[in-house]
């Protein structure tokens, strides 16, 4: 089953006003502002909405459903994409993507319209105030926010299966998804570690539950496909790092997509993978920059975690070769995912400074040790912690990793058509295109359907139960020949 | 440790220290990126927020997710 995939970001606001405005309030001004620029609003449907379902059944005693709030502002973007506030920041959902290339392309496009959200709200606060934007996912005081992914799989897949298999690469893939942090900010007994790979390892306490607030757990099981709940399951993962570099992004999206193919279609290990205490992996190796620590399998052997992830490129390799590309959406990305994912490895093994200009956290440890070396700074140097927290600033003038040469997958070009423009291989496109041609008869949008009101007595809603149906292939002609939308839900049958 | 086979990549860091140290190509490597590294650090030293430790003190989120 192609793996279709997207990313979820929260991002970090600061206020620097006279007046005091809430970070929710930023939020919502942020959105309103960039939303009032592009003339043309459609508001988010719940309708389906429930993040409080279980994957493993019915809600376990003492799981907190996150609430929806229907209050606060929520945008659906003519790129297929959902722009809204979730508590106290503002949160960008690439739309569903079907390969990892076009989530990198996505994913940058959403930093741009922070960016853009940035400037517009700036010029309508007075002069002096501002508010400034941050893709990290801590404050550095043990205040963490998320960025999720979320992939589409076969609903007959055992959740048991799921867990098993795919925590060893989410606990190992830490090596070239980290995003790098200075210190610890939950501490775990032992030394504090001067540098972590990762800005969210420290706030996994559980190895499966439905929480994401408290309690997170590296398996998330929420239960909310977006999509026919009989055929598909949308895996939520949640204990991702937001990446900055395109490398990391694209590896993030393009081998956990591979894993999760290869768990879906039962093409096993040969040495069964699982660990003795993920909880405490995930810790380990966050803490480790050179790569030699070892976790504990269930089997009583120790790896590292980059060999880890080289038994699971192998077994890519492997499955690739006899069951081909099918589940990957384009058989060039994922040849280059593989390709990459080895290159990446072997610079991990040999020497991980080489991928300072393809991963986020190289490219921040280099910066940090070289600035404290010129100024003999010590590791809790306040000046260190204003440069990890500034290599994710958003503005051109102030963000260090605008400074650095690092390596791209996109260009500028397709970011900033990306920004208006949807994937053309989901249904990502039916729901972007209609809200380009038809947004004044459209009362709202959510993943899976679209409502319509044509004048008549009732709305009417055009359901979208398949993630892979509604792309240019299919809808493009009809949306061609339809001149309104009445005529469009004619044909639609609808 | 386990046994781990290794036939497809040939050396790890641990054998490239023990066996050869540090080779020249890796250093002419390095001095480029130290030099590099030294025209960023000038640019960082005046992009950095002036009052680094208030800066950082001020920055606090809510959760979120």
């Amino acid at each position: 089953m192609t793996k279709v995939c997207g990313i979820e970001t929260e991002y970090g606001v600061q206020v620097y006003t006279t007046g005091g405005i809430s970070p929710t309030t930023a939020s919502s001004l942020l959105i309103n502002a960039y939303v009032a620029e592009l003339d043309r609003r459609v508001g988010w449907d719940f309708e389906d909405e429930s993040p409080g379902r279980d994957a493993r059944g019915d809600a376990r005693e003492g799981s907190m459903p996150p609430d929806v709030e229907t209050h606060l502002v929520n945008a659906v973007l003519t790129n297929g994409a959902r722009y809204y506030v979730d508590h106290a920041h503002p949160e960008y959902s690439t739309p569903e993507c079907s390969n990892a290339l076009e989530v990198v392309v996505h994913d940058r496009a959403g930093e741009l319209i922070l960016r853009r959200s940035m400037e517009a709200a700036n010029r309508l606060l007075p002069a002096g105030d501002e508010i400034v934007i941050y893709k990290n996912n801590s404050d550095g005081k043990g205040n963490s926010y998320g960025c999720h992914e979320n992939y589409l799989l076969d609903r007959a897949v055992p959740f048991s299966r799921i867990v098993h298999e795919l925590t060893p690469h989410l606990v190992s893939r830490q090596i070239y998804t980290g995003a790098g942090k200075i210190g610890e900010e939950v501490p775990h007994g032992g030394d504090v570690p001067p540098f972590q790979l990762s800005q969210r390892a420290d706030f996994f306490e559980e190895e499966v539950g439905l929480e994401t607030t408290l309690k997170r757990p590296i398996i998330n099981t929420r239960d909310e496909p977006h999509a026919d709940p009989h055929k598909y399951r949308r895996l939520h993962v949640i204990v991702g790092d937001a990446n900055l570099a395109e490398i990391a992004t694209f590896l993030k999206l393009g081998v956990t997509a591979l894993v999760l193919a290869m768990i879906e279609d039962a093409f096993h290990a040969s040495r069964d993978l699982r660990l003795a205490a993920p909880v405490a992996a995930i810790r380990s190796v966050s803490r480790d920059t050179t790569m030699r620590t070892t976790v504990e399998l269930a089997s009583g052997d120790t790896l590292t975690a980059l060999e880890l992830q080289w038994e699971l490129y192998d077994l890519a390799r492997k499955y690739t070769a006899e069951r081909g590309f099918e589940a990957l959406g384009n058989e060039d990305v994922a040849r280059r995912v593989l390709d990459r994912w080895e290159t990446v490895l072997q610079g991990l093994e040999s020497d991980p400074q080489s991928l300072a200009s393809q991963l986020d956290w190289v490219a921040k440890l280099r910066l940090v040790e070289a600035y404290r070396e010129r100024h003999r700074l010590e590791w809790d140097d306040s000046r260190l912690a204003a440069l990890d927290l500034q290599y994710h600033d958003l503005r051109p003038s102030k963000s260090l990793f605008a400074r650095l040469a690092m390596e791209r997958l996109t260009d500028d070009e397709e970011v900033a058509r990306a920004t208006v423009e949807p994937p053309a291989t989901t249904r990502a496109y039916f729901r972007g295109r209609c809200l380009e041609r038809f947004s004044s008869a459209i009362v709202a949008a959510n993943w899976d359907s679209v409502l319509f009101d044509i004048g008549e007595d009732t709305l009417r809603r055009v359901p979208m139960m398949e993630p892979l149906r509604g792309t240019a292939l299919h809808v493009d002609t009809l949306l061609e020949g339809c001149d309104t939308p009445a005529e469009l839900l004619r044909r639609l049958g609808s | 440790m386990a046994e781990r086979e290794l036939k497809k990549r040939p050396t790890t860091s641990r054998e490239v220290t023990a066996a050869e140290g540090e080779a020249p190509a890796t250093t002419e490597r390095r001095d480029r990126l130290k030099a590099e590294i030294d025209d960023l650090l000038d640019e960082i030293d005046e992009v950095l927020e002036s009052n680094a430790e208030e800066f950082v003190r001020n920055y606090v989120q809510k959760g979120g997710e």
